[in-house]
């Protein structure tokens, strides 16, 4: 689904990716793990059509990436619902925005002129029923993020970024909205490409993960993680083993 | 704050001013019960209901005309680097300026009517919302960009979902802030070159006619054009940006 080959980037005359190589296969579950300014988050931006490589091709679906395709969803950290407008507004934003363009294939995709699932089963499936008419300021790190899924998911993507998406919250917060993303990649089907700092994270969300060093990353370590995602996984000793075995590869990275 | 505080702080102000006048006991200071009666007859059978009216039309048009022209170049500068670093010195040195001084300049270049006094309110009131909506657009998070951008806005779906409604505020922020200054100023102007107006009005009865009570029913009146424009700007925050308001 992704291709990336002899891709550089530069960023203030400091080289991140140099011929840099990467595929993803639809369904896939990836976490970019790495420490910071290892060039995770570019890389993810540039998955997203924010950013744009110097040389070398990425191909989304055989196609170049020159602005924020319509079917991949991004989900950051934090700063990304309206201020001004409700859990609901939010979450009816990207349906807006398509109606605004229409079916342009550009800003929405050529084939879908509407959002097919409507937006009361997405506040429902995520739990926001009961908060649609509250403000951002109102509602919990959490629920903020539930939120910007529900926006994103809505407009059935086939693959979701997110950059650090549960970072700033608490830990028995984190480790549900990560059951809950991975319960969602398989009813939607959607490929995942997560950003993360945190080896259990990493763990936990990714089949595949992805270890960038420090820049530029041209060779990186690419380690298998099946079982990630099955019931229990968080206290087997696989995982445990797993998480030991990051935290080295990172340390000599 | 509630409705029924603000009703008995003005009562009380009242009061104040009544007993004042008894203690002062001269011509110079009516009291209220000589006054409102006299802002009422004014009102209804004397002219005052056209000085006001004429003085309000100036201040809304400066306003409008401040709005339409102040929040678009703001929102501009706010998303252009480039334009903004090359406006920045320029706004910086003129911000600051007492718009007032400028009052005989206007005055000599546009001479009687309504239109100098128009363009006193606006470039008081221009600048402040220029720098506001042009802050409020740069604190804009970045987050907030891409994620809207990712959802498939362009240029003008991210003015319209996101830099307009984030504007809002500022706009109504610089206009509370400044619809004081601009009915001061507004009464200064109208005391020059002009045959109407309430500044006019209580000019007249101060220094010509001499008629004290009337000049205080004028004073009373342009303080509540003032407070009118002020409750009016602040019972649109109220409902256009009901968010910053919630708990």
């Amino acid at each position: 689904m992704i291709t990336l080959s002899n891709l550089n980037f530069s960023y203030q005359s400091t080289s991140i990716f140099q011929n840099f190589n990467w595929q993803v296969q639809r369904g896939e579950r990836w976490a970019l793990l790495g420490a910071s300014g290892c060039g995770k988050t570019t890389l993810l931006y540039l998955l997203a059509g924010l950013r744009f490589p110097d040389f070398g091709r990425l191909l989304i679906d055989g196609e170049m990436i020159t602005r924020p395709r319509p079917q991949t969803g991004l989900i950051l950290q934090e700063y990304g619902l309206l201020p001004w407008a409700t859990v609901e507004e939010n979450v009816r934003l990207g349906a807006r925005i398509r109606s605004f363009y229409g079916a342009d294939g550009v800003h929405a995709p050529s084939y879908e002129t509407r959002v097919t699932r409507d937006l009361g089963a997405w506040l429902k499936r995520l739990g926001l029923d009961t908060l649609s008419a509250k403000y951002p300021s109102q509602i919990s790190g959490g629920q903020g993020q539930r939120t910007a899924i529900a926006r994103t998911l809505s407009l059935n993507p086939d693959l979701l970024l997110m950059d650090e998406p549960f970072s700033s919250l608490d830990a028995l917060t984190r480790a549900d909205l990560q059951n809950l993303t991975l319960e969602l990649c398989a009813e939607e089907n959607l490929t995942l490409i997560m950003v993360t700092h945190a080896i259990e994270e990493a763990a936990i969300m990714g089949n595949k993960i992805l270890l960038l060093g420090n820049p530029p990353n041209e060779k990186v370590q690419i380690i298998e993680n099946p079982r990630a995602g099955e019931e229990d996984y968080r206290k087997s000793e696989e995982y445990t083993e797993l998480c030991h075995d990051l935290h080295q590869r990172m340390e000599r990275a | 704050m509630r409705k029924r505080d603000v009703v008995f702080a003005g009562l009380g102000i009242l009061a104040l001013w009544q007993i004042i006048a008894m203690i002062v006991d001269r011509s110079i200071l009516p009291s209220p019960v000589v006054v409102i009666p006299v802002f009422f007859e004014e009102l209804l059978r004397g002219d005052m209901l056209k000085h006001a009216a004429i003085s309000f039309w100036r201040a809304l048009a400066g306003m409008l005309l401040a709005v339409v022209l102040a929040a678009p170049a703001g929102l501009v500068l706010g998303q252009s680097k480039k334009l903004n670093r090359f406006f920045s010195p320029v706004i910086y040195l003129l911000y600051p300026i007492p718009k007032v001084v400028l009052v005989p300049i206007v005055l000599l270049f546009f001479g009687v009517g309504n239109f100098p006094k128009i363009i006193i309110i606006f470039m008081i009131l221009f600048f402040q919302i220029l720098v506001l909506v042009r802050d409020q657009a740069l604190a804009l998070p970045r987050g907030l960009i891409q994620s809207v951008r990712s959802l498939g806005a362009g240029r003008r779906a991210l003015f319209y979902f996101v830099y307009l409604p984030a504007s809002l505020p500022a706009i109504l922020t610089a206009l509370r802030q400044s619809v004081g200054t601009a009915v001061a100023v507004l009464y200064i102007t109208e005391t020059f070159a002009t045959r109407y107006g309430l500044g006019y009005y209580i000019f007249l009865n101060a220094s010509t006619l001499l008629d004290y009570p009337a000049m205080y029913a004028g004073v009373l009146a342009m303080s509540l054009l003032g407070l009118t424009l002020y409750f009016s700007v602040d019972w649109l925050e109220h409902r256009l940006c009901k968010w910053q308001f919630v708990e």
